[in-house]
Order: structure tokens, then sequence, then C-alpha cells
């Protein structure tokens, strides 16, 4: 996931845009298309996150891994 | 020089008068090696019309997702397997969202809802947050909060509101295939209503959607019946799980002849770069729009996604020497 924040740490399991597997399938649409977009999948568990964006930037909460913002 | 944009330069250029719905047609049928001329055109429009300066805003999404409404092009509809959830901003981050708007120069902030309309529970934290936001920055408020009844209308200018938005999206022929829960000419009555409150009417919407390029025109002599005193001018971003989740981006030429059309239908009107301009446009594209009618943008982020960073956006507006609207100049 890009982006700084106090948790969301572990390994990418899941693609946080499309919430496919990350190992499996081409995902540089989805790496392409998170230049404009921010995470919606949680990459640890899959789950959707909670997604706040403000001007300058945003922030994702899993409930289970936690907060993420952008660097 | 095409025959069109001779007429356009006697008729809107000199007298101020926006095309009519053929004059578009045309406009947006013009060749692409006459899109520069156009653009050129619609430029002197926007100079001698509406001056040089650019109004700069910042948007944000007060109430996100689990919408009922079914805008198949919209991400927040709780109709849709979009993985956008319902979240609410909090009051403190509101503000924080107005201080970041504040810092790049805008003068104006909408706070947005996703919602048919608003119920007393995002009344209540319009009324919470226009007030922390006015007590604390500098800037103007506006919202967008679907449709409203007169008296959410009256309460909107009593809280100091001064500006809402409520897009048409598209033109009346069409919007039957974009939406299905609510009506063209329920949008329309809102706008009456704000119109007549004494709130400024902000009013656009999206190309890309599915219309032809005869429907785009009839939207654009719509939008100029209503002469709205700003259109914001969207083009698709598909997003995942919509209905029109796989439709094509917007050519870049076929924008940039549309921002033309627009600025010439509507003379005066303020035309705002609103999302999609990045996937669509890309960096050169938004300077295209900015010498060919464009006299607004939204800077920093949108609701659900994200923009170009908004110093791209000001070195831009410093290098082409637009100045930014002052605050004192809207007051």
């Amino acid at each position: 996931m890009t982006g700084k924040g106090d948790a969301v740490t572990a390994a990418a399991l899941w693609c946080d845009r499309c919430g496919e597997r990350a190992a499996e399938g081409d995902h540089s649409a989805c790496a392409a298309a998170r230049r404009l977009e921010p995470p919606r999948y949680c990459p640890a568990c899959r789950r959707r996150m909670k997604v706040q964006v403000l001007p300058a930037g945003w922030s994702a909460t899993c409930v289970e891994h936690g907060t993420a913002r952008s660097g | 020089m095409p025959e069109i944009l001779d007429l356009a330069r006697t008729q809107v250029l000199e007298r101020g008068v926006g095309l009519d719905e053929a004059g578009v047609l045309a406009v947006l049928r013009l060749p692409d090696e006459c899109v520069p001329d156009a653009l050129q055109l619609a430029h002197e429009v926007r100079m001698r019309w509406c001056g040089p300066e650019v109004e700069v805003e910042g948007i944000v999404s007060l109430k996100t997702g689990g919408c009922p409404e079914d805008c198949h092009f919209c991400s927040q509809s709780g109709l849709f397997t979009s993985p956008v959830r319902s979240v609410w901003l909090d009051i403190p981050a509101l503000v924080e969202a107005a201080k970041q708007t504040a810092k790049t120069g805008a003068t104006e902030f909408c706070i947005v809802a996703a919602v048919r309309g608003p119920d007393d529970r995002l009344m209540k934290q319009m009324r919470e947050g226009v007030a922390a936001i006015r007590a604390e920055v500098d800037i103007q408020v506006a919202a967008s909060l679907g449709m409203l009844s007169q008296a959410q209308v009256d309460e909107l200018v009593e809280m100091g509101v001064h500006r809402y938005n409520h897009n048409l999206e598209t033109c009346r022929s069409y919007f039957p295939n974009v939406v299905t829960t609510h009506s063209w000419e329920e949008r329309w009555d809102t706008l009456r209503m704000v119109r007549d409150s004494g709130m400024e009417v902000c009013c656009g919407g999206i190309l890309g959607l599915g219309e032809t390029v005869e429907q785009r025109a009839e939207f654009a002599v719509q939008l100029a019946e209503l002469d709205p005193h700003e259109v914001p001018l969207n083009f698709l971003n598909p997003r995942p799980g919509t209905p029109l989740g796989d439709r094509p981006v917007v050519e870049g030429k076929d924008a940039l002849r549309a921002i033309a059309a627009f600025r010439l239908a509507m003379p005066r009107t303020i035309l705002r770069y609103a999302g999609g301009r990045e996937l669509t446009l890309g960096d050169l594209g938004t300077r295209d729009g900015l010498l060919g009618g464009i006299n607004a943008v939204i800077v920093g982020n949108y609701l659900t996604t994200l923009g170009r960073p908004a110093g791209d956006d000001l070195a831009l507006l410093d290098e082409l020497k637009m100045p930014v609207k002052a605050l004192s100049a809207t007051l």
C-alpha cells in the first residue's frame, strides 16, 4: 500500500485496488490506476477499508489492521 | 477558418451571445485540425467576458458512499458493487480540509454529500461544519447535498452557504439512461429553488457517459438556458463496480472540442475543470483547456479519487500568467 500510518504493515497478500490476490494475475493496470486513487482493500486481509479523501491527502482504515495515510 | 468560428467570433466574442444548439454541434464536429482555432477563440471569449482570473476551489466529501440513488457513473451508490464504503467526515476533519484548500489560495470550498437529499442528521452536520469553517477559515463555503426542499434551501442560505452545486449530469434526453431513481426535472426543480433563493447556482455534468455528440450539444444549451454562475465540466472516470465502469474515457481531442463548445455556448459563466481531466487530458491537456475557455479549477483531490497536486496546477496558472481570483474579489 502506498502510504504510511500506524498499521497495515503486513506483506501485501491482496491487491489494494481490485481486492484479488496480489501474487496472481497482472495488477499493472491497478498500479497505474492507484496513482489517482486511494486504496480500497486492505492488502493484508482483503477487507474493504473505510477511506476518507481530503483535498491534500487520504486515509484508509481496516478494522483489523489499522489506518494507512498518504505519504 | 470554418464558418461556425467566424459566426462565433461575431456573435459570441463581440456581442457576448452564446451559440445555439446547431452552432454548438458544429463546433463539436470540427475536424481535428480546427480544434486549436476553436480553443483560441474560446480563450478570447473567456478573456473578453470573464477576464484573466481563475477561480480555484477545493472539494470534500462529508458523507461518502451508501447513496440510495443509481447514477450509473457513481462509485458512491449503494446499489452497485463498488468497493467504496460508507463513511462520514467529522467536523475537525472538515475544518482541516477547508484549511488545506485555503492554503492553496482557493476562494471556494464545496462540501459534498452522497445522498438523494439531506436528512436532519446531514443538515445538523452542515450547520455545525459551516459554522466551524467560518469561525476558523477565510474561504467561501459552497454545498452539494442533492435535491432540496424549500425549507432546506432557506436553511442553507441562513448558514451562509453562498453557492449550491447540483449537476444535471447530462442532457434531458439522455438522463434516463444514466439515472432511473429520480428525474432530470426533479434536479431542475432544485436548481430553480436555489436560483430564487439568491444562492449562486453551480450546475454542470459529466461527458463520456455514452451520450451522442448531438446530446452533448443539447446539454450545453440546456445549461445555457439555466444560466448558472458556474459550470463544472467532468469527464467520466470509469469506476469499478458501476454500470459505466467499462466505458472508455473521452478522447483528449473530443474533450477539448467540448471545452471550446461549452465556452462558446456560455461566454460569461465560470467554466470549471472538475473530475476526470487527469485521465482524459493529462498535464498537456490541462494547459490546453486553460488556454481554451476554462477559467476555474478544482485543485487537489476529488471526492473518492485523487487529483494532480495543487502545487502543479498553481504553478501552471503562474506560468500562464493567469491570476488566482482573490477572496476580496468574490465578496
